[in-house]
């Protein structure tokens, strides 16, 4: 039975978080695309992605990026390792701790400007 | 409506096409480089530098390199089909209709071509101290 099962959640989880990576690829088309009026109004508009909440949303978008790329890879190995089908929970499990792992040390960064002021490698 | 002949009758030809194993290959190995280039991507932007250091005159020095304006290139290249064909497989899971698949197809394939030309254009346009597309709104709506 497949039906409420890992499986499930991974497939799930998967097409949501390639979505909201989608929709995000299109707002940074866009927001890119104001490089062509040059460095006052690129950098006024762009600005908003150091606000506070701006950083939450994108911590939103690294958990999703990260997700969406180690499932990928449980995903190609079950197609191309023999053994791939066997091992598909397991890979599922260190999927979610990579990405939970992952998520941690890169949002520490994201968020420490927030609570420090300054870019986070310019903090002691 | 046609009577079917037989049950045995062809597969549609939409989901046994050619087309559709190459979209499943080109699932796998765009997702395999996308690994590395989205990853990397994200440690750059927001882990070795900030997001409020990402402005105009960063972008300036770091696209002096023509190394990542082909990098970049290459990330929206395969993000952008690798996404879109991503919706194109969600369409065919949801809409019901050949009329609506067919009209949410054309539309998706016209957002890949506007939203491919957007990107290329900045990456491979973008030259410092110029502001092509703020010359052009002033052009145009300014027309005396």
């Amino acid at each position: 039975m497949y039906r409420g099962q890992s499986g499930m959640w991974a497939w799930l989880l998967h097409r949501v978080t390639g979505v909201a990576i989608l929709l995000f690829l299109l707002v940074h088309i866009v927001d890119i695309t104001i490089l062509g009026f040059g460095p006052t109004v690129y950098n006024n508009a762009l600005s908003v992605f150091a606000l506070p909440f701006v950083r939450v949303v994108s911590l939103g978008l690294i958990a999703a990026v990260l997700y969406h790329s180690f499932n990928g890879v449980r995903i190609t190995l079950i197609d191309f390792w023999p053994q791939g089908t066997k091992y598909q929970q397991i890979m599922w499990a260190a999927v979610l701790v990579l990405t939970i792992g992952g998520f941690l040390g890169m949002g520490y960064y994201v968020m420490l400007p927030v609570f420090h002021g300054c870019p986070a490698h310019q903090c002691g | 409506m046609a009577t079917r002949t037989s049950v045995y009758a062809k597969p549609n030809a939409a989901t046994s096409s050619g087309f559709e194993v190459f979209s499943w290959y080109f699932f796998r190995i765009s997702g395999l480089v996308l690994v590395f280039l989205a990853i990397i991507h994200l440690l750059v932007m927001h882990v070795s530098n900030d997001v409020s250091q990402t402005s105009y005159d960063f972008v300036a020095a770091r696209y002096a390199n023509p190394f990542w304006r082909v990098y970049d290139l290459l990330l929206l290249t395969l993000a952008l089909l690798h996404g879109m064909n991503g919706l194109r497989v969600m369409v065919d899971d949801y809409v019901r209709g050949r009329g609506w698949r067919l009209a949410w197809q054309s539309f998706l394939g016209l957002v890949t071509v506007t939203f491919w030309l957007m990107g290329t254009l900045t990456i491979v346009a973008f030259h410092p101290g110029t502001a092509p597309l703020g010359a052009f709104f002033h052009t145009l709506f300014h027309l005396k």
